[in-house]
């Protein structure tokens, strides 16, 4: 399918709304040559919105994910064990909202299960009309799967938020696990057909689905599209899985395919992933070089959020944000949004060709893969191993021109990141792991794969 | 002058012995690792001819420069008392002279050399100077030494350097370190009293070396002629070994510091050539060992439940349950130690292996009769196939030299399994990480039902391959005890 025509639509402008370019405003920092900051740390405009076909909601571009919630260590809340930092949650909420960011995406597995809490007590302090809510319907365990149990979920996830209603109810992650999953967690309990009944109650507002994984689930709920009525989908998308997604692994299906299946409908496309987990910020050096000479002052990621952004059935892009840092520089990105240029998307395109070069694993952190039963830190063993990818640190033998100082950083690295416990030589391969995997990672090929390189490494045979 | 090239000398000795037991990274080694190869007691275990000869010159030439410049835990007491001596012009004039106690320390030395043939280690490791001091550093000053380094390691780290690794201090045992602190408190407090008190009374070394010293060419004399018997020199000898009244100096209780030599202000003190030659003697060594004992050590470990749990949340980390010593039989030492009797009956406890073993796999041991010497266990690491460092530092000779290659094929243990704890049959996970880490095959993994080919595997070990690294112990995920370990070898074996 040729897709090209639907990319570079100048008419998103059409669905920005009334709320767009504010352009006074813009002429705010001074004019004597000197500055007292960069420009790049604060929003120079106002945020784009995107209007929701069926509600008429005004939906920030920017949507604020609460899977990465901050801790008082400041980590992120699905690392180790640390308590969620709510008061850096709440001034970050503040912040976001200050700005115009009126999305808030969670659901009742984030941050081992306090998120929707969170959340709740944060949104709390704000009138229930300045933001829409979306959760998610988590019964991925199988005793969840009873309709007793999935209500239970559905009606706890409320509570936890302190509402009675919600903007955005999603059945979360379909697709894994293929059609028989979707009939275990969703048909067969009868728990769809609850939740349309809900939804004609006014207690959920839209009614949406977050796929990853098997395609034929994807098709099978387009097509029945005319039954359920779907108000909006949300699909992995960013510039390396626009038309790289199958090519990095076989179960996924190009972002490309998915959007251009729900713009045919008209189906607002709620977007995750836009950063690959961080990964397309995170990025080998020469490609930050090619990023920088284009825009000297702008962030790496701000290439990725533009890029979801550009799309116009896009309703919100998704981001995880830990620190207040990334929500400045989200805020920066999409107040307003800037839509790639033809040059530039065909820029992004070669951007990810390159990228495609590097044999990255393709974890993004998402951590559904943890608790590993056994102990170890499967994303931290993982993204060591596309750290030192990316930084050069992976010589290809003993010849090669770096090795020493390769062989300690690797080495001393891995320790740094992941306590020794942790790593891959102590996994056992039962892999219970890896049908949680969103990407499709075959997580114990890959830990013995990094185990073998680093006791070459470590043996000097490498 | 001569007092300053022995202070000097002392010093750089000092501190480069003292690194040795400190440098984790084993780099020092290859630089300074004959410092702790000519110490006199290891060398007398590793049966070192050449280093045995050389003292024995040294001391009849010199006198007991060896217990002022090469032994550590003299250089040690002499930095003590030092101290004590800067406080007032007093405290410098502790000293007197006392005469020779030689029941105790010929009873000491006596008692010694029986402990060495009936092959008590542990009473040998107790009074080796050197050892003591070892045993002093990597106890008490290595783990302060490895903080430090993991604060550097911190800063390295936030700076994006891979400069320092941060490395794991841990109680590697407890009786050792007693002894050790023990050990540190009561020669400080002689040396801070009394000087040279436990070379000349205790110490077998010292014995041995006062004994030829008598003889040695060069010696300090007083000149009765020019002596005014003002006690001056007497009053400053650490050795307490200088009779003024009778213009005597005790030669086996000197330890040629030179101390004495610019206190007397009428120029009776010399320290010169006699025309006289001394018979020689060396020390015989003796060779046997004993039996040995169970070793379970009692290590405190946290514990808590972990359980392969329904995964209904995302993140988060299980906890691991640290593994637990398993009752050996037979404990296990490294490769070079070619067996149990070698091991001990050379072995001086110094440390210096469990210092620098990186994989965290030497600790003293707590057995009564070879308490302090190193054994390996694998609960924190395993022997890895690229690592000879104990066999490289060992100045004793009881962990002999050995290159990699010929490590991988000693077998000096052999793996066994306790199904009771095998994951496959316990959780009913497929596992097989003891047979995917065995560096030399000797384990393949078999169905667990005979007759059923496609059912869970558990292993099955080879034992005639088997080296007895302990990479299946370490790896195995069963805790607190795994299921599979390693039984130690008596006499060590060649595959």
């Amino acid at each position: 399918m040729d897709s090209n025509n639907n990319i570079t639509r100048r008419d998103f402008l059409k669905t920005m709304g009334a709320a767009g370019l504010a352009a006074g405003l813009a002429s705010c920092s001074s004019g004597n040559g000197s500055r007292s900051s960069a420009s790049s740390v604060l929003p120079e405009g106002d945020m784009t919105y995107r209007t929701n076909p069926k509600t008429g909601d005004k939906v920030s571009i920017l949507g604020f994910g609460m899977m990465r919630l901050p801790t008082v260590g400041g980590k992120s809340a699905r690392e180790g064990n640390e308590e969620i930092d709510q008061e850096m949650v709440n001034m970050m909420v503040d912040y976001a909202l200050e700005h115009g960011v009126n999305y808030f995406d969670t659901s009742p597995a984030y941050c081992q299960g306090l998120s929707e809490r969170s959340t709740g007590i944060a949104l709390g302090r704000h009138p229930r009309d300045s933001y829409f809510i979306a959760t998610k319907l988590s019964n991925f365990a199988s005793s969840t799967w009873s309709r007793e149990a999935s209500v239970a979920m559905y009606h706890n996830s409320m509570k936890e938020l302190g509402v009675d209603y919600i903007d955005y109810l999603l059945l979360h992650a379909i697709g894994q696990g293929g059609m028989q999953n979707l009939h275990d967690r969703y048909l067969d309990n009868g728990i769809l057909d609850f939740l349309l009944k809900e939804r004609e109650a006014g207690r959920i507002r839209n009614l949406g689905f977050s796929y990853h994984g098997d395609v034929k689930v994807f098709d099978y709920l387009l097509s029945m599209h005319d039954t359920y009525k779907w108000d909006f989908v949300q699909i992995q998308m960013n510039y390396l899985d626009w038309r790289f997604a199958k090519q990095i692994n076989e179960r996924n299906t190009n972002a490309e395919y998915l959007y251009n299946e729900l713009a045919k409908r008209d189906i607002p496309v709620v977007i995750m992933e836009p950063l690959l987990g961080g990964r397309l910020s995170n990025v080998p050096d020469n490609v930050v070089r090619q990023f920088k000479q284009r825009e000297p002052e702008n962030s790496v990621a701000s290439w990725a959020f533009r890029f979801a952004g550009s799309f116009p059935h896009v309703l919100t892009v998704l981001s995880g944000m830990t620190r207040m840092e990334h929500l400045q520089d989200n805020l920066h990105t999409y107040s307003p949004l800037k839509p790639l240029s033809e040059d530039e998307f065909s820029f992004l395109q070669d951007t990810a060709s390159l990228m495609m070069q590097f044999n990255t694993i393709p974890c993004n952190d998402c951590k559904y893969c943890m608790p590993c039963p056994y102990g170890i830190d499967i994303p931290g063993v993982l993204l060591h191993y596309n750290k030192c990818l990316n930084e050069g640190n992976i010589p290809a033998s003993s010849q090669s021109e770096n090795y020493r100082k390769a062989r300690r950083a690797f080495l001393i690295g891995y320790d740094r990141s992941v306590p020794r416990l942790r790593q891959a030589d102590h996994c056992i391969g039962c892999n219970q792991c890896s049908p949680h995997c969103p990407q499709g990672i075959d997580i114990p090929k890959e830990m013995q794969k990094i185990d073998a390189f680093v006791e070459k490494l470590k043996q000097g045979t490498l | 002058m001569l007092r300053t090239i022995r202070r000097a000398l002392a010093l750089i000795f000092f501190i480069a012995v003292t690194l040795l037991f400190l440098d984790f990274t084993g780099t020092l080694h290859s630089w300074l690792g004959w410092m702790a190869k000519i110490q006199f007691l290891p060398a007398v275990l590793a049966l070192n001819a050449a280093v045995i000869l050389v003292l024995v010159l040294l001391t009849l030439i010199f006198g007991r420069v060896y217990c002022s410049v090469i032994c550590p835990l003299g250089v040690f007491q002499d930095i003590v008392a030092h101290i004590n001596s800067r406080r007032s012009r007093k405290a410098a004039m502790r000293y007197t002279w006392s005469p020779a106690r030689n029941i105790l320390r010929y009873g000491m030395l006596v008692l010694f050399l029986a402990a060495m043939i009936a092959g008590v280690g542990t009473l040998v490791a107790l009074l080796d100077p050197y050892a003591s001091y070892g045993r002093m550093v990597s106890n008490l000053l290595a783990p302060l030494w490895q903080w430090g380094n993991n604060l550097l390691a911190y800063i390295a780290e936030q700076a994006g350097s891979y400069a320092f690794y941060s490395v794991d201090v841990w109680m590697k045992s407890l009786p050792t370190f007693i002894i050790a602190a023990a050990t540190f408190i009561v020669i400080a407090v002689l040396a801070w009293k009394n000087g040279r008190t436990y070379c000349n009374t205790v110490c077998p070394v010292g014995t041995v070396l006062g004994f030829l010293s008598r003889f040695s060419l060069f010696r300090i004399v007083i000149d009765a002629g020019k002596c005014k018997e003002c006690g001056l020199c007497s009053r400053q000898c650490k050795a307490s070994c200088i009779d003024y009244k009778n213009h005597k100096v005790d030669h086996s209780r000197c330890v040629t510091c030179f101390d004495c030599l610019g206190t007397c202000s009428h120029g009776a003190l010399r320290y010169e050539f006699r025309f006289r030659s001394a018979g020689d003697k060396t020390p015989a060594t003796a060779d046997t060992s004993r039996r040995t004992f169970l070793a379970v050590a009692a290590m405190t470990t946290v514990s808590a439940a972990m359980k392969a749990q329904e995964k209904k949340v995302d993140g988060g980390l299980a906890v691991i349950e640290d593994k637990k010593i398993p009752d050996r039989l037979t404990r296990i030492v490294p490769a070079g130690a070619v067996s149990l009797r070698n091991f001990q009956s050379h072995c001086t406890a110094c440390q210096l292996c469990v210092s620098v073993c990186p994989n965290q796999v030497l600790r003293p041991s707590t057995g009564l009769m070879h308490l302090m010497m190193p054994e390996m266990s694998y609960e924190r690491g395993y022997c890895r196939p690229e690592c000879t460092r104990c066999a490289d530092v060992c100045p004793a000779g009881a962990i002999l030299p050995i290159t990699v290659a010929e490590k991988s094929s000693v077998r000096i243990g052999h793996a066994v399994w306790i199904s009771d704890n095998c994951v496959p049959l316990t959780d009913g996970q497929e596992c097989g990480n003891c047979a995917r880490h065995c560096p030399t095959g000797a384990i393949q993994m078999i169905p667990s039902v005979p007759s059923d080919p496609a059912s869970l595997k558990i292993p099955a070990i080879n034992t005639e391959r088997c080296i007895g690294c302990g990479a299946c112990e370490n790896l195995c995920p069963a805790r607190p005890f795994s299921a599979i370990y390693v039984e130690g070898h008596l006499t060590h074996s060649e595959m």
